[in-house]
This record gives C-alpha cells, sequence and structure tokens, in this order.
C-alpha cells in the first residue's frame, strides 16, 4: 500500500500494526485535528468525537497519570473537565494511574496498562475509548496495540501535538478545549435527541 | 516532586484502584519511615518477578524502605536482574543502558539541584556487580573522581545472573559458573577500598540479614551524598539459582559471604551525620 492511501481505522490490524507516522501520516497544525489519518479543522474533529461516543455501545475514558493525580490547579480542573465529558456521554471511566507493569497480572475490569491495553478493552468489549493525560510515548504505544489487535476506536485528546496513531485526535487540549468538546456533545445530544 | 504528584485529583478519588488509594494513605510518602516501621505501611515494592529466595529482591526491599525521602527520590538502574524488579517500584526510577547508570546519575542530580535549589532531591544508583563493576566501571569511577553527589548501592551476586551465570569481576577467585566453567582465573574486584580510594564520603559493605544496620547505611549514605558527594555501599545479595544452594539458605550464604559489615566515614561526612543522628 502506498503510505498516502494508508488510513488509520479500526482493527484488528495485525500482531505489528505499523506506527502511523511512517505510513505518511503526519500531525495535526494548531486549530487542526485528525481524523483516520486525514486532517481537518478542529471543529469537524469535535463534532466527529461527539457522534462516536453518542453511538458508542460502551465508550470508555482511560484518563492517565496526568489528569489522575493532582499534579497542580491545571491538572485537578482539567481532571473535573474530563470526568464531567465522560459523565455527558454516560461512558465509562478506566484509569491508567502509572505504567508500571502489573505483576502476576492486571485487573482489566478497574483498570488499563500501556504494555496490555488490549487485555481492558476485550475484557470490557469497548468499543469506543478516549486517552487523555497519558504522557505521548505510552499513549502511542498503547493506541497501536490496540489498532493492531482490537476493533475498538480510539480517540487521543491530547496536551501537546495530537496522535497520529489515534483514529481521532485533538491537539493542545486543555481545560477550555475540553469545555468546548463538552459545548458540541452536548449541541449533539440535542440534535440526535439525546438526554 | 510536587506533593500533588502523591495525591489523587479530587475529580477521580471514585475511580482510583484499591492499590493506589493505599498508597496514597497508606504509603510512606513526606512521613520520615524506615526499616523499623515495615509492616506498618504500605511499601513501594511488593510484587517481583525475581527468583524464589533472591538475595537482590530482600536487598532491593530493604534499601527502598530505608531512603529517608522517597518522594523526593529518584533509582536509576541498569540492565541486570534488579532491572526486572525495578518496573514494579512504586516510585522514580529510571532504567539507563547497561552500565551507563552513573553517567546518568550525574546529569539528573545536577540537573534537580539546580531545578529545585531549595528542595533536596536524592539520586540513588541501584545496581548488580556487573553494571558497576565491570560494564559500569569507568562511568563509576569518573562519577566518584568528581564528587557527583548521589549514592551508588551494589547488589552483589557475584555473577551475570539472568544471563545463564557468566562470571563478573565480583566473582571470586576460583568459583565456576554455568557459562565460565573453567573457574575464575584473578580475584574479586576491590570495590570497598576502590570506592575509598576514589574519594567516596562514605562507603559500607554489609549484608541484607543485617537488616537494620543495612538501613542505617542506606540512611547515612543518602544524606552524606546529599550534602558531601559521593557515596558507596555494597550489597551481598547471593543468587541461589547459579550459585545452585537452596532458596531458605540464602541469608545464611550472605552472612558466610560477609559476616561483618564494613564501614567508612570521611570526618566531613562524620561531622554531619553527628548533627543529623542527634
Amino acid at each position: 500500500m502506498l503510505s498516502s492511501e494508508y488510513r488509520v481505522v479500526v482493527g484488528p490490524e495485525g500482531y505489528l500494526a505499523p506506527a502511523a507516522a511512517s505510513m505518511g501520516i503526519v500531525l495535526p497544525e494548531p486549530g487542526e485535528g485528525l481524523i483516520e489519518g486525514v486532517i481537518v479543522p478542529e471543529r469537524e474533529a469535535m463534532h466527529k468525537i461527539a457522534e462516536k461516543l453518542l453511538t458508542a455501545k460502551n465508550p470508555t475514558f482511560f484518563p492517565g497519570p496526568l489528569v489522575l493525580w493532582a499534579w497542580n490547579d491545571k491538572a485537578i480542573a482539567k481532571a473535573q473537565a474530563v470526568k464531567a465529558l465522560a459523565e455527558a456521554v454516560g461512558a465509562h471511566i478506566i484509569p491508567m494511574p502509572d505504567y508500571r507493569p502489573k505483576y502476576p497480572m492486571i485487573n482489566p475490569q478497574i483498570e488499563i496498562n500501556p504494555n496490555h491495553p488490549n487485555l481492558t478493552i476485550w475484557h470490557n468489549d469497548i468499543d469506543v475509548c478516549v486517552f487523555v493525560g497519558v504522557h505521548c510515548h505510552y499513549a502511542n504505544l498503547a493506541l497501536k496495540i490496540i489498532r493492531g489487535g482490537t476493533d475498538c476506536y480510539t480517540i487521543a485528546l491530547c496536551g501537546e501535538f495530537g496522535h497520529e496513531d489515534a483514529m481521532i485526535t485533538l491537539r493542545d487540549v486543555n481545560t477550555a478545549k475540553l469545555c468546548t468538546l463538552l459545548e458540541v456533545i452536548e449541541e449533539a445530544k440535542i440534535e440526535v435527541g439525546v438526554r | 516532586m510536587k506533593k500533588g504528584i502523591t495525591t489523587i485529583s479530587p475529580a477521580f478519588e471514585d475511580i482510583m484502584p484499591e492499590e493506589y488509594r493505599q498508597l496514597v494513605a497508606e504509603g510512606p510518602f513526606g512521613k520520615d519511615l524506615g526499616l523499623g516501621d515495615l509492616g506498618t505501611f504500605k511499601e513501594l515494592i511488593e510484587e517481583h518477578p525475581l527468583c524464589a529466595g533472591c538475595g537482590l529482591a530482600l536487598g532491593i526491599r530493604l534499601i527502598i524502605a530505608s531512603l529517608p525521602a522517597p518522594e523526593n527520590t529518584i533509582v536509576v538502574g541498569t540492565t541486570g536482574c534488579s532491572a526486572i524488579l525495578f518496573p514494579q517500584l512504586a516510585m522514580h526510577n529510571i532504567h539507563s543502558l547497561f552500565g551507563n547508570q552513573s553517567a546518568i546519575a550525574t546529569g539528573l542530580s545536577r540537573a534537580l539541584r539546580l531545578r529545585y535549589p531549595d528542595q533536596p532531591k536524592d539520586v540513588v544508583v541501584i545496581a548488580g556487580d556487573g553494571g558497576i563493576g565491570d560494564i559500569g566501571f569507568s562511568f563509576t569511577m569518573q562519577a566518584w573522581f568528581r564528587n557527583e553527589k548521589f549514592t551508588t548501592i551494589m547488589l552483589d551476586n557475584e555473577g551475570y545472573s539472568n544471563t545463564g551465570g557468566q562470571e563478573s569481576g565480583m566473582t571470586r577467585q576460583g568459583i565456576a559458573l554455568n557459562m565460565a566453567p573453567t573457574g575464575k582465573k584473578y580475584p574479586k574486584l576491590p570495590m570497598v577500598e576502590l570506592a575509598k580510594t576514589a574519594g567516596c564520603a562514605y562507603v559500607a559493605a554489609v549484608n541484607p540479614s543485617l537488616a537494620r544496620r543495612l538501613g542505617k547505611m542506606v540512611r547515612r549514605a543518602v544524606l552524606v551524598a546529599r550534602e558531601i558527594g559521593s557515596t558507596y555501599i555494597q550489597v551481598m545479595v547471593p543468587c541461589p539459582t547459579n550459585y545452585k544452594f537452596s532458596p531458605s539458605e540464602t541469608l545464611k550464604q550472605a552472612k558466610a559471604l560477609n559476616p561483618q559489615p564494613i564501614e567508612y566515614i570521611s570526618a566531613e561526612a562524620e561531622q554531619l551525620l553527628k548533627e543529623a543522628e542527634k
């Protein structure tokens, strides 16, 4: 496949899914987002996120250490916004408190680990997931594993430059942007008649 | 580290797994606990994939429980048996390239002093005899010559144990291992003496059967490194898998190999510890 034809879509893609960047997918510029590897205006990506979350059977948020721990006032406020977002779409929340591999095994019902995120997704039958507050290198690792081994749709709300390995990503996500996304979701709920 | 990193965001208190809530409520962060408090707090290492009876596992458990300020400590490890355990550790730890740990610790220690001039940050290298005495020997010695302000703790199991049993510089003369069947041809490296000669302000050797002594040594070494300069502790942690003794005999072996603890304290360090231990 030509790299220009590659799209970041639901898997399972295979044991070793390629890094999307190696297939020609580039990160969005400020004000933009990515939908399945294609750069779009940020607002369009937000609408797609709303659609995916509101039509999912079991949407689940995976908050990472950057919002789970009270590093500073910004992290605390962002955590509140993430929780409000999850509640607005009726999503479950399964935390990724740190990146330690779990020995002898993880309890996939209550937590997710970047080294084997597929276990949590399989166990809980998650069809759409949202990564937020996960350090970039671990998010990329987990997103690739999920794309490689599951049919879960991945969304990454990134505080930095976005994640090309997610099916939808926003960049520069702070509390204000999470509030905007919440507004988009509330509007979408009215449009589709979801209470 | 800010206190906030051991506090759960209020929004997520209800979904945090029990293990993490326990770490926050019952862990050692900010409580000035030590070895004598073992059993009364949630430890930072509770599970590990090392062999049954591994002396190194016990050694690390005791060392971690002895750190004076775990919330302000970064452990730097390197390749070896300990590297299999460290990912389970519930505190900051860095895995370096094999033997590179003293170089990493040097940069880290210097950067932390610049970034947090008012908050002591302890850097503790914990690595095996191969990582410190062989592959990282040059980095270790150079860091000591420069009197870098971090502690080096060698977990001495006298060989390369997780690669089938090759001899290391710390293997005793005459010992034959699985991958070194003709026996060691030269004596064990005199790392304690080398540390002293290189200028370490605090040097000790101990085995984990003397747990309280080991705990005190770790505390002293970290405090001296924080204020004065390089410190070194050598902990005898025999390997039942490669030395082929029963896992139940690890402490017996450790006592036999290192019956008397060694402690060298420079005059400057002695003065500091006198004040600190008042």
